[in-house]
């Protein structure tokens, strides 16, 4: 079914006045466009979650357990004796409205139910009714509502049109996080079945082939080896592809968007030029073939069960340690939570770069470095020889992806290696970057085709953006950190500002890097014909 | 509809008071019974509550980074945005709780020639730090009441606040500043749209609660004096257990003690609550140094997870097929 959305300059026109009816008497209508599909019953089965059924939001009839009451409010007591977060954020909030246009979704879109702190109060209103004494005796003048159907839906609606972006967190006075409402939130629909397909397609396919496409072991193989052939064309040197192998020193996962889904193949191949150029003794893994963990939009349990595989995978090759490549949520996993669930990594060794002899005293404990702050060092150290030169038919701006932004703080590692990379560089408005950043609208496994409406308004806000560095500076391409980016900025670009195409930091790179044994260098790794040097240039 | 409600709320505690100050009986319920059990209340329930908090559990590291994290030596560490060990985390907290750092950073969206522009927007941020300040100060002030003689430091701050010495007695800069934020505070409330919309009816109690106390305060202090030298011997005599019942207290000091009473018995179970939470918020209190250091999650426990082996076994002859190491032939 394709969706029909409006055009631009209709979708422009956003009106930020509330509704005449209360919030609370005011229904979801689930019009097509701004909700995503059920997940699939195959999909729960196999991951032993509950009340696999066939439905779609938008039927009148949900085929919900029948105490599933009973099921939510037991989830949210044993929530709240769990997540000092969760209980904290849902007394905490004062209202004051600070985060209420901090939300690309309320932005984009003027839905007073995406303002956070109005999102947060379709959880709080029922935490109200049930857990306070002032809810259970004043209902509705204490801001305390029953559970009912029409809640548990307008639940789903709106915790389904929340990226986890946590940029209402940095604005809010107590440090309120609407990423862990939502999280939560979304945990208590799992647990009467309700979840979107795009969430839970990839988490059983990671779960069981090791990746969210659900590509097998030789399909790993053969796309890498693909493209390894496309380097050896664009650059005349054959690069090794090490896949499962015992003995290297160090276990390399990235998201497998980027060897599966353009753009990010190129920001692949940037990465196994670079291995290959320093000549680093490193292995793919096809068991951990992803570095994805899309158990961040279903449930601390299922990150857990997922992630579960990096260091099973790191200790049974042998490695001394892991480096992971340019993703979003990946990293808010594997900073935030990986050395907690599955550590100690006590049997792999303090990452120290090979090459440069430098310690990652950053990832000391949980023993993974992230590619970024390991390509800098590698620059720092003079170690990569790079002609900018090459990337000037590229004018390049930087997109914070929310996650290493707002849940991890890397923010200059990137910056230093296009600096290095590249010579036309521009930032975008500085309210819309660093740890103001704006998502791309399609971040938590929203990045579906039938939630093409709420993408292309919860990415407006970055879109308007650099549609700015476009007429200011003549930006034409977007480099980011996150294969989720790659992908949805893609089909943001189309939308709201044609003409600028998006890249990874490493794809940047490697145009750049000048490798040994190379032949003449004529097109950058998508084939594209580099800029005829002018004599001024040619300096 | 919420506005109205909190507004009758306090109308009917004002009226609640003026009857208790007609009635001659009523009295040791007035100046002991009432701000004592409120007084207790306040301090019991505050420490439960906070408890309550306190002894859930913190599974994750979960700080939201405002800034770069440490990393590279040669790359500079945002120490305040991103704290990399407890030192700094409580420079964060202290720019939070004393300055609301986090409020400055406030903007305003408009939408400007079809695009969204975000304008700077301190004012909730300075009239937050003003009434917040201001009620420090007033507090402070009113510690005179309990001390028998007063401490130096309790004077010299009276002194600052009445350092323009308008009027006689000095009018206390706190005084007016207080009403003004927080006249600020409830207007925003009422005349944004988007702010009316979530508005509850504690939103707008809350406000009003604190601006009658300020207001009959400033009434005792400026217009219609009360006789300090009972107040302060019923104050000593609550703190020294020895109670006393003030003679000749006028409706509005009545009134003044209520409302103080009943914002102190509301506090524990109201969004005031935030003056203790604040202190616990974990994206705010934690450092930024999962990578460093291992946090623990106490309740941590194992989860069924698809291991290598199986995998293996379910795809041994695809691997085989396509030249792949296996660990079992």
């Amino acid at each position: 079914m394709s969706i029909k959305i409006p055009k631009p300059e209709e979708m422009i026109r956003i009106s930020y006045k509330p509704p005449q009816t209360p919030w609370m008497g005011t229904p979801v209508d689930f019009r097509p466009g701004t909700w995503s599909y059920s997940g699939a019953a195959k999909n729960l089965i196999y991951l032993d979650l509950p009340n696999p059924r066939a439905w779609q939001p938008y039927e009148e009839d949900w085929k919900l357990p029948e105490n599933w009451k009973e099921i939510i409010i037991e989830g949210m007591r044993e929530r709240l004796d769990k997540y000092r977060s969760f209980r904290l954020f849902l007394d905490l909030c004062v209202r004051c409205g600070a985060c209420a246009d901090k939300c690309h979704f309320y932005i984009g879109g003027g839905d007073p139910k995406n303002m956070p702190v109005l999102r947060a109060e379709l959880l709080r209103s029922v935490y109200r009714r049930y857990f306070t004494e002032s809810g259970k005796r004043f209902g509705r003048l204490a801001g305390a509502r029953d559970l009912t159907v029409d809640v548990l839906k307008e639940w789903f609606y709106y915790f389904y049109q929340c990226t986890e972006c946590r940029r209402c967190s940095v604005y809010c006075p107590y440090g309120i996080d609407q990423a862990e409402i939502t999280i939560m939130g979304r945990e208590l629909l799992n647990l009467v079945g309700c979840t979107i397909n795009w969430v839970i397609e990839p988490v059983a396919n990671s779960y069981r082939t090791g990746n969210h496409l659900g590509i097998q072991p030789g399909g790993v193989k053969d796309m890498l080896e693909f493209l390894a052939d496309d380097i050896e064309e664009r650059t005349g040197v054959r690069v090794e592809v090490p896949i499962n192998k015992k003995g290297a020193d160090i276990l390399f996962i990235t998201p497998s968007g980027d060897y599966f889904a353009d753009p990010g193949t190129y920001t692949c191949m940037g990465y196994m030029m670079l291995f290959h150029e320093i000549g680093l003794n490193y292995t793919f893994s096809t068991y951990a073939s992803e570095g994805g963990n899309f158990g961040l939009f279903t449930s601390h349990e299922m990150v857990k069960r997922l992630n579960n595989k990096i260091y099973a995978e790191a200790k049974r090759l042998g490695v001394k340690w892991v480096l992971g490549g340019e993703c979003g949520h990946m990293w808010r996993v594997i900073h935030e939570y990986m050395d907690t669930m599955n550590g100690p990594a006590d049997f792999l060794e303090e990452p120290v770069s090979p090459i440069t002899g430098t310690l990652f005293e950053n990832a000391r404990s949980t023993k993974m470095v992230h590619i970024a702050e390991f390509t800098a060092d590698l620059i720092r150290n003079g170690k990569l020889k790079l002609d900018p030169v090459r990337n000037d038919h590229l004018c390049i701006t930087f997109h914070d992806s929310c996650n290493p932004a707002r849940g991890m703080g890397l923010f200059e590692e990137p910056r230093y290696i296009i600096k290095n990379s590249v010579r036309h560089f521009h930032e975008m408005p500085e309210d819309t970057i660093r740890e103001k950043t704006l998502c791309c609208g399609g971040g938590a496994g929203l990045g579906n085709d039938e939630n093409i409406e709420m993408r292309m308004r919860g990415g407006m806000p970055r879109a308007m953006a650099v549609k700015h560095v476009k007429e200011k500076h003549g930006v034409n391409r977007i480099a980011c950190m996150c294969a989720i980016d790659r992908s949805t900025l893609t089909s943001l670009m189309e939308y709201w500002v044609p003409g600028v195409t998006v890249t990874g930091v490493h794809e940047l790179l490697a145009n750049a890097l000048v490798m040994k044994g190379e032949k003449e260098r004529t097109t950058d790794l998508r084939g594209e014909s580099f800029k005829e040097k002018t004599d001024d240039e040619a300096l | 509809m919420n506005i109205i409600f909190s507004l009758l709320a306090i109308v009917i505690l004002i009226f609640m008071a003026m009857g208790g100050a007609a009635i001659a009986g009523l009295k040791p319920v007035f100046f002991l019974v009432m701000p004592c059990g409120a007084f207790a209340v306040f301090v019991a329930c505050f420490v439960y509550r906070i408890l309550s908090w306190g002894r859930v559990p913190v599974p994750f590291s979960i700080p939201t980074t405002c800034g770069q994290g440490k990393s590279l030596p040669w790359i500079k560490c945002d120490n305040l945005e991103s704290p990399p060990c407890t030192a700094t985390v409580i420079g964060r907290m202290a720019l939070e709780v004393l300055l609301f750092r986090s409020l400055f950073r406030n903007t305003r969206l408009y939408l400007y020639d079809n695009r969204p522009v975000y304008s700077s927007a301190k004012w909730l941020w300075f009239f937050a730090l003003l009434f917040h300040w201001s009620m420090l100060v007033i507090i402070v002030r009113h510690m005179r009441f309990f001390i028998g003689p007063v401490t130096p430091l309790i004077n010299s701050i009276a002194a600052i606040d009445g350092f323009f010495d308008i009027a006689i007695p000095t009018f206390f800069l706190s005084d007016a500043v207080i009403v003004m934020a927080l006249t600020f505070l409830f207007m925003r409330r009422v005349v944004v749209p988007q702010l009316r919309y979530i508005s509850l009816f504690t939103d707008y109690f809350t406000v009003g609660l604190i601006l009658g106390v300020a207001t009959t305060g400033i009434l005792m202090r400026n217009f219609f004096p009360v006789d300090i030298e009972e107040v302060k011997t019923m104050a000593l005599g609550w703190v020294t257990f020895v109670p006393y019942i003030p003679k000749g207290m006028s409706a509005l000091f009545h009134i003044h003690l209520l409302l103080v009473s009943v914002l102190l018995a509301w506090f524990p179970f109201s969004k005031l609550m935030h003056m203790g939470g604040v202190f616990l918020s974990p994206t705010r209190n934690m450092a930024n140094n999962s990578r460093m250091k291992r946090h623990i999650n106490p309740w941590n426990a194992p989860v069924k997870v698809h291991t290598y082996e199986e995998y293996e076994d379910e795809y041994r002859d695809k691997m085989k097929a396509a030249g792949l190491p296996l660990d079992k032939e």
